[in-house]
């Protein structure tokens, strides 16, 4: 594993007037690793997952990215043209609902190769092959690469959601409960498709998520929040065979067992 | 209080204030090929739809020595056409042509007269909607600082869509260009086919649109390419048959329906053009060539 991390946050605050989105955040994560930012609905995960892709702007604190040509800079000192192409190149976005990420209305070829075309690829059939590759990698037959994604089951539509993130070869995706709104098995089947692409193109992913099987299964890391702050962080599985923190005892101690 | 011997309206229907305004967007727009400028539109006498901003720009720039032609969907006495030239034959005053070589300013809709633009001549054209990403960007947020930002990327998503729905590009009308190498265009819903009149055209070409309230503009000799992709190129529609009346190709054709029991015809749909080829003795079996030109016209039918 590398030596320096891909992203640093320190003391990052986001209030909604007085009240607290999150406060005193600070981790970091490194080339390669999957962070999993757990805790309970309202606990501020989510907030803190928009604050760090700067789809929220933070109240206070720092966020460093590490660029391709190894600038370390803070993401406030980007342009917006600048932080737009990071978004839609080196970055992803896996949103909870797929209609979210993709675009409802063309068609599945078209959603994967939309950043492609976005950095400047103008080669029809090139776009169609590099698309028709992304669909077979998340186990979407090729055939339906002009089908609609509203006549995609919802699993389907994650798993394109993911493709499209995924074909500009990003270094770091954010993720926002992938796998919130699918049913047991299918959850089972992204899961395992996440877990291999990561591990297949050493991805560095933030993944929120309320569902600690979700994080034991894909993360090394592991971030517990309640009331918008950070109680307990460490590796995946001490956190979850040995919690610390009370909050974190009692979530743990609330996973249903088989 | 009023004198009497004032006319009701000012020169060209608009006050004199509401030109300046319109003058200072078009100066704007110029200086900015591509760029969509707004500016505060009034109401007019017609309804949204109708050309209101077209109608609004000719109004600004119309001068008393100025000759006016206005077509619509290439024609001279179609309703739209007929009651746009009365109007300013009226509320002007000013001389009217349906010789496109012989007009100063030339208001269109959906079509760029056949014969040449020259050095001199303004054409007007009546938008709709001037955003080109309007159909796959609902937000005006975003696709204003799509535009800053230069982000065209979605433009392409829909020509993709176009060759994997059909196999081809299939847009053919309000087909998206890029200006100058900067801002992508919508050039109003004019066929695929006057896109290339469009690059580096010596007249100069404003676009307004009334219920949008955006005006912008292709000064003279501003290059305009219209979008494609390397393997699907940029092609614009081919007519098999000549006109029925003039015996022109290489011109955008009208298909006529003639009966119904199938009989149809095709026309140039300009009808200026095909009105004067056809005085200079040019029609369907007036020429040497009659004999090749028919066999054309019979294998498309």
């Amino acid at each position: 594993m590398n030596s320096e991390p891909i992203l640093s946050v320190r003391k990052l605050e986001k209030r909604y007037g007085n009240f607290i989105g999150c406060t005193d955040v600070s981790f970091d994560v490194w080339p390669g690793e999957v962070v999993a930012i757990v805790g309970e609905s309202g606990s501020g995960k989510t907030t803190l997952l928009n604050c760090i892709s700067t789809r929220m702007e933070r109240s206070s604190g720092e966020i460093r990215y590490r660029m391709r040509d190894q600038r370390f800079p803070d993401l406030a000192e980007l342009g917006e043209a600048e932080l737009r192409f990071l978004m839609r190149t080196d970055w992803g976005f896996v949103h909870q609902n797929p209609a979210d990420g993709l675009r409802m209305r063309v068609s599945a070829g078209a959603n994967v190769g939309e950043r492609l075309m976005a950095i400047g690829d103008r080669n029809y059939g090139d776009i169609r092959s590099r698309a028709s590759d992304w669909l077979e990698r998340v186990e979407i037959a090729a055939s339906r690469i002009d089908d609609m994604p509203v006549s995609f089951s919802g699993g389907m539509r994650q798993r394109l959601q993911i493709a499209r993130n995924l074909v500009t070869h990003p270094r770091l995706i954010f993720m926002d409960e992938p796998t919130g709104g699918l049913d047991v098995s299918v959850q089972a089947r992204v899961l395992d498709l996440l877990r291999m692409l990561v591990s297949d193109l050493g991805l560095s992913v933030i993944i929120v998520t309320h569902d600690l099987g979700v994080a034991r299964l894909l993360s090394q890391r592991m971030i517990v929040m309640k009331s918008g702050r950070i109680v307990e962080q460490g590796l995946t599985d001490r956190v979850m065979d040995d919690p610390s923190h009370p909050y974190t005892q009692l979530l743990v101690a609330s996973i249903l067992e088989n | 209080m009023r004198n009497p011997s004032l006319p009701a309206y000012n020169f060209a229907y608009l006050d004199e204030q509401t030109k300046r305004m319109i003058r200072r967007a078009i100066l704007k727009a110029i200086a900015i090929p591509g760029y969509q400028v707004p500016f505060a539109s009034r109401e007019m006498p017609m309804p949204y739809g109708w050309g209101t901003g077209g109608v609004q720009v000719t109004a600004s720039i119309l001068g008393p020595d100025d000759v006016l032609k206005v077509i619509d969907q290439g024609a001279d006495d179609t309703t739209n056409a007929v009651s746009i030239r009365a109007f300013f034959a009226k509320v002007a005053n000013v001389a009217t042509t349906t010789r496109t070589a012989d007009a100063t300013i030339i208001q269109t809709r959906h079509r760029i007269p056949e014969t040449p633009l020259a050095h001199g001549q303004i054409i007007v054209y009546q938008v709709p909607i001037p955003e080109p990403l309007r159909f796959l960007e609902p937000r005006e947020t975003e696709t204003r600082v799509m535009h800053a930002l230069e982000e065209y990327g979605l433009v392409h998503v829909k020509l993709y869509e176009d060759i994997a729905q059909h196999g081809h590009i299939a847009t053919t009308y309000a087909y998206p260009v890029k200006v100058e190498g900067r801002y992508v265009m919508d050039p109003s819903p004019i066929p695929k086919f006057d896109n290339p009149k469009m690059h580096r055209s010596p007249a100069l070409q404003l676009f307004g649109a009334g219920r949008e309230k955006r005006i912008y503009a292709l000064p003279p000799f501003t290059d305009v390419v219209s979008l494609d992709f390397e393997d699907h190129p940029f092609t614009v529609q081919r007519f098999e048959a000549r006109c029925a009346l003039c015996n022109a190709q290489e011109v955008y054709l009208d298909e006529v329906i003639t009966d119904d029991r199938g009989g149809r015809m095709f026309v140039c749909s300009d009808t200026d053009y095909c009105e004067t080829r056809r005085s200079k003795g040019s029609q369907v079996g007036g020429l040497p060539q009659h004999g090749a030109a028919k066999a054309d016209w019979e294998a498309a039918e």
